[in-house]
């Protein structure tokens, strides 16, 4: 059974994700919606990453042992201005993106095995996931005219 | 004879349940003239607070000399507040700007028409041409007519073609409409003030009506006097005139409003006060809302608001049991943390009782300023024109035909910028054209000290157009003199949807331009065209602008085309939608419970009310809603700005009956000036002791954004609690656009953050600490007393009056 491939797959892309909101937040905190919004939804990803645990506990966890081209760990620092501003909320939406796939691929195991508790977890923790890319997806579209047509 | 100083809400009229509100016509003249004196009485209605009281202007000799409630007008029956008896007097102020003024060598100077608007033509030309229309913001007010705000609608989405539409309505409305939007698909004030007159229970959320609305204020007033008065469920944290009437009252902790209505839900939930006919028929997202709140009991929201579990229950009990339930809310709820969230919830009580659109059984959504409502119809605020969606392409067709503009010129990528954003762009140096119109954000923004230097950043070319040298305007590259209320025609719409016309009375002085004038050389002169290469504007006065306005609202909620000028000469005020079907206007929407949530219909495919993600059309349709309400749910999440150690105190900033916005003209009527001359703080008697104040001593507030300094007046408000009125600047102190080694705005200390959903910035969030600075000099702090900053237990503060400058006749029916 690879069920525990990705459940470490997703476990540390969670805690990827909400280092990331918050790297991204302190980066850009002069936009203030990116911020505290990025804290709110960091804090999300975190009660993700808690609510897998019993999980890992049950079906284990395979820690990738060659670099995962679908990891995306997020590079140390953090671009400046506006455009900055969306090539980083561009890698969020990617990392998001990894994570959505990836509690849609554990729900199907879930489903397999009769897991309700499993099934559960990925349900509501699946839509925050979708909303946090929805709302990656907003603020970039938002941003992007501004950034790149007349921004210095 | 009155004093409306001293007693601002005037004499009682009572009436019972379900019958008329009595008639009660109050009168303000000059001192020496009297009625028989005046040439010619001009029909307006109220442009200081959103109430919309209908009123005329007497006039003589050229000069408004005073006022009168119109008793024919279904808003106030003849009544009038302070602001309206005593405002008018700023009109005739020495002081107004009667020329234009030009920055020349660092320095505002007079100069004429010509060089100024040449000015803005260069510039604009120049920007357009370097950068395009993305340089362009355009920041408006809350006090412009509907026709302007429709004409420089049009000019900056057609015109220019820039997305930077909004202004100081993002501060006052913006959560109101977008609560009623996510809720019921698209905006439109569901009740009427009708419904106070029939209403059994009324809570007011986070509302100080008796301040904000005064004359609404007296029509609960005359009901809680009349037989079978209503049950009254006040939330706020200020023992406000309301709350001093209130049947339960909940000073709860500022920002956990949403724990609070949740607990609410809860109650109504488990003890079934839900009506399951209507929220099957007509609703969506029982179950989510219901699992939501499956927690939230009374003894949980107890503890995170810090009220009595019992006191939620009993407020609880009398929401859910009322037959007839009107809800109000305003900026205790849309400045606050979670602002949209806590809205809707005050929806979903309305949605899970089926009370809507019956008389008693009504939301009002409130608005802050007197034409507020207009900017969220005209999309001067960040919205399209006439409720139509951003998102919805037939939509943005629909107003290309009309303007005969192509699709693409109407900027619809993303949803129109709000406020704090363009703030943002011109800080960042992205956007370097920004024309502020009749509001003051010097004053008024959070972060004042920010605020203030993105005005002076050398590369941000500021236009500012207004009747007074504000504290922005003396920031600004060009000032542009203007004409105000009884000196320009045009009509504005109140919170209840009833539209007014307001008519010139008077000229206005020198050389100010009516805004609309201003607003159409603009256009001319930029040369702005159709796809025909004609003129894109079309009209040349109100009325011409008001008809094309009316073409704009066809078929929408806000239908106005069954107005005219000539209907609204003489009568009352009509409630929207007016048209053939609704000749007479609408009381009520969503009576039918058929709400405007059609994909192609709504103003919004909705948001999710946690970080603001928008929804897409397709998860639109995927919904299905199909004329049914959301009911929209939202998990309380603390305030991100807690109090702590270094900053032990939650602030909450506010305004007070005497004052409207920043001053601008209420400093400028001497009995309003009179009775609130100076900024204050307030404490509580137990926070008093602790910190070592009294009343009267001099206590500097500071977080950590900036500080300021003013007499503490120790009130009855919640303790850990800091409210500072919002209305002070510096335009009548030494420092004139800054504080001058005194610093007395309460947006010093502000904190720059939005809500997510409507980014209505939070003015009643933050974390503050207070310091005694000296003792009393003998005289009390300069609030008033019969308020909600009434000092607190025997202290002997003398009462705020006005005296025979103050008194007011008041006409009861029958001559009374």
């Amino acid at each position: 059974m690879h069920l525990a491939n990705y459940l470490g797959y997703l476990h540390q892309s969670e805690q990827n994700l909400a280092a990331g909101f918050r790297k991204v937040g302190e980066g850009h905190a002069a936009e203030v919606d990116v911020f505290h919004t990025g804290n709110t939804l960091a804090g999300q990803c975190e009660a993700h990453v808690e609510a897998l645990e019993p999980f890992v506990g049950r079906y284990g966890e395979e820690k990738p042992t060659e670099p995962d081209r679908l990891y995306h760990e997020f590079f140390d620092g953090t671009r400046e201005g506006g455009l900055g501003l969306i090539r980083d909320l561009h890698d969020l939406y990617l990392m998001a993106n990894a994570c959505d796939i990836a509690w849609t691929m554990i729900g199907q195991a879930a489903q397999g095995l009769g897991d309700r508790e499993l099934l559960d977890v990925v349900n509501s923790c699946e839509r925050q996931t979708a909303t946090q890319v929805k709302w990656l997806k907003t603020r970039m579209k938002q941003a992007a005219p501004q950034a790149l047509i007349v921004a210095s | 004879m009155t004093d409306r100083i001293a007693n601002p809400w005037g004499e009682r009229t009572p009436f019972g349940r379900d019958e008329e509100w009595p008639l009660r016509v109050d009168r303000f003249l000059d001192e020496g003239v009297n009625e028989e004196d005046v040439d010619a009485w001009v029909q307006t209605a109220s442009i200081l607070h959103s109430n919309g009281d209908a009123m005329d202007i007497a006039v003589k000799d050229g000069r408004i000399v005073g006022v009168r409630g119109r008793g024919v007008d279904r808003v106030n029956k003849g009544r009038l507040g302070p602001k309206d008896l005593f405002g008018w007097q700023a009109n005739n102020s020495e002081d107004r700007l009667k020329k234009p003024l030009v920055r020349k060598n660092g320095e505002l100077v007079e100069a004429g028409w010509d060089e100024a608007m040449g000015r803005i033509v260069d510039r604009s030309k120049e920007l357009l041409e370097e950068k395009g229309p993305l340089a362009f913001g355009f920041y408006t007010t809350g006090q412009l007519f509907l026709e302007e705000y429709y004409t420089l609608g049009v000019i900056g989405k057609a015109g220019l073609g820039t997305p930077h539409m909004d202004g100081n309505t993002r501060l006052c409305t913006a959560t109101a409409g977008q609560a009623l939007k996510e809720t019921f698909g698209s905006d439109g004030q569901p009740g009427s003030y009708a419904d106070i007159d029939h209403a059994d229970a009324i809570m007011l959320f986070g509302h100080n009506m008796a301040e904000t609305q005064a004359v609404t204020w007296m029509r609960v007033l005359d009901r809680l006097e009349g037989p079978n008065p209503p049950e009254l469920v006040v939330v706020d944290p200020r023992p406000t005139p309301v709350a001093q009437r209130a049947t339960v009252h909940l000073p709860i902790k500022t920002g956990t409003n949403v724990a609070l209505l949740n607990a609410f839900l809860h109650e109504i939930f488990q003890n079934g006060w839900y009506d399951e006919e209507y929220v099957d028929a007509h609703t969506m997202g029982f179950e989510e809302l219901e699992s939501t709140v499956a927690d939230c009991t009374p003894e949980w929201a107890a503890e995170v608001c810090g009220v009595e579990a019992e006191r939620i229950r009993e407020a609880a009990r009398i929401l859910g049991t009322a037959e007839r339930l009107l809800s109000t809310a305003l900026q205790g709820v849309y400045q606050s943390h979670q602002a949209t969230a806590a809205a809707c919830q005050i929806n979903n009580i309305h949605l899970l009782r089926g009370m809507l659109g019956k008389p008693g059984c009504g939301v009002l959504q409130f608005n802050g300023q007197p034409t507020a409502q207009n900017t969220r119809e005209t999309g001067a605020n960040g919205d399209l024109p006439a409720f139509r969606n951003w998102d919805n392409k037939e939509h943005v067709q629909e107003l290309a035909d009309l303007w005969n503009v192509d699709l693409m010129k109407i900027p619809h990528w993303a949803p129109p910028t709000h406020a704090m954003q363009i703030w943002r762009y011109a800080e960042q140096g992205s956007i370097e054209f920004l024309w502020i119109s009749c509001t003051n954000p010097a004053v008024s923004l959070p972060e004042l000290r920010r605020i203030r230097s993105i005005l002076d950043q050398e590369d941000l070319f500021v236009v500012v157009q207004d009747i007074f040298l504000t504290e922005t305007a003396q920031l600004a590259d060009v000032v542009l003199p203007a004409a105000t209320w009884g000196e320009k025609t045009g009509t504005y719409t109140n919170t209840d949807r009833t539209v007014h016309l307001s008519e010139a009375g008077v000229e206005p002085p020198g050389e100010t331009k009516h805004d609309l004038d201003i607003f159409l050389e603009y256009a001319r002169l930029m040369d702005f065209r159709d796809k025909d290469g004609e003129p894109l504007i079309k009209w040349e006065h109100p009325e011409e602008a008001f008809e094309a306005w009316k073409e704009c609202t066809r078929g929408r909620p806000c239908d106005y085309t069954g107005l005219t000028y000539e209907k609204l000469r003489g009568g009352s005020g009509v409630q929207w939608p007016c048209n053939e079907e609704h000749p007479d206007g609408t009381e009520r929407l969503y009576g039918d419970a058929d709400f405007n949530t059609r994909t192609a219909d709504c103003e919004t495919y909705g948001h999710d009310l946690l970080a603001g993600a928008v929804n897409s059309e397709a998860d639109h349709r995927a919904i299905g809603p199909e004329g049914r309400a959301f009911l929209k749910a939202a998990p309380y999440t603390p305030p991100h700005e807690e109090p702590g150690e270094e900053y032990p105190f939650r602030l909450n900033t506010g305004r007070t009956i005497y004052h409207f916005h920043t001053r601008t003209k209420t400093a400028r009527a001497p009995q309003l000036q009179n009775a609130a001359p100076e900024a204050w703080v307030e404490v509580s008697p137990t926070d008093a002791e602790s910190l070592g104040v009294s009343e009267g001593d001099t206590v500097r507030v500071e977080s950590s954004r900036g500080r300021l300094e003013a007499k503490a007046r120790v009130s009855g408000i919640r303790d850990g609690v800091v409210f500072a009125p919002f209305h002070y600047g510096y335009f009548d102190q030494k420092g004139g656009d800054a504080p001058d080694g005194h610093a007395r705005a309460a947006n010093e200390l502000t904190i720059t953050e939005w809500d997510p959903v409507s980014k209505q910035p939070l003015f009643k969030s933050g974390a503050v600490r207070v310091t005694k600075m000296a003792d009393a000099d003998g005289s009390p702090a300069p609030a008033p007393t019969n308020t909600a900053s009434r000092p607190a237990g025997n202290v002997q503060v003398p009462e705020t009056a006005g005296g025979a400058g103050a008194e007011v006749t008041e006409t009861m029916e029958g001559g009374g």
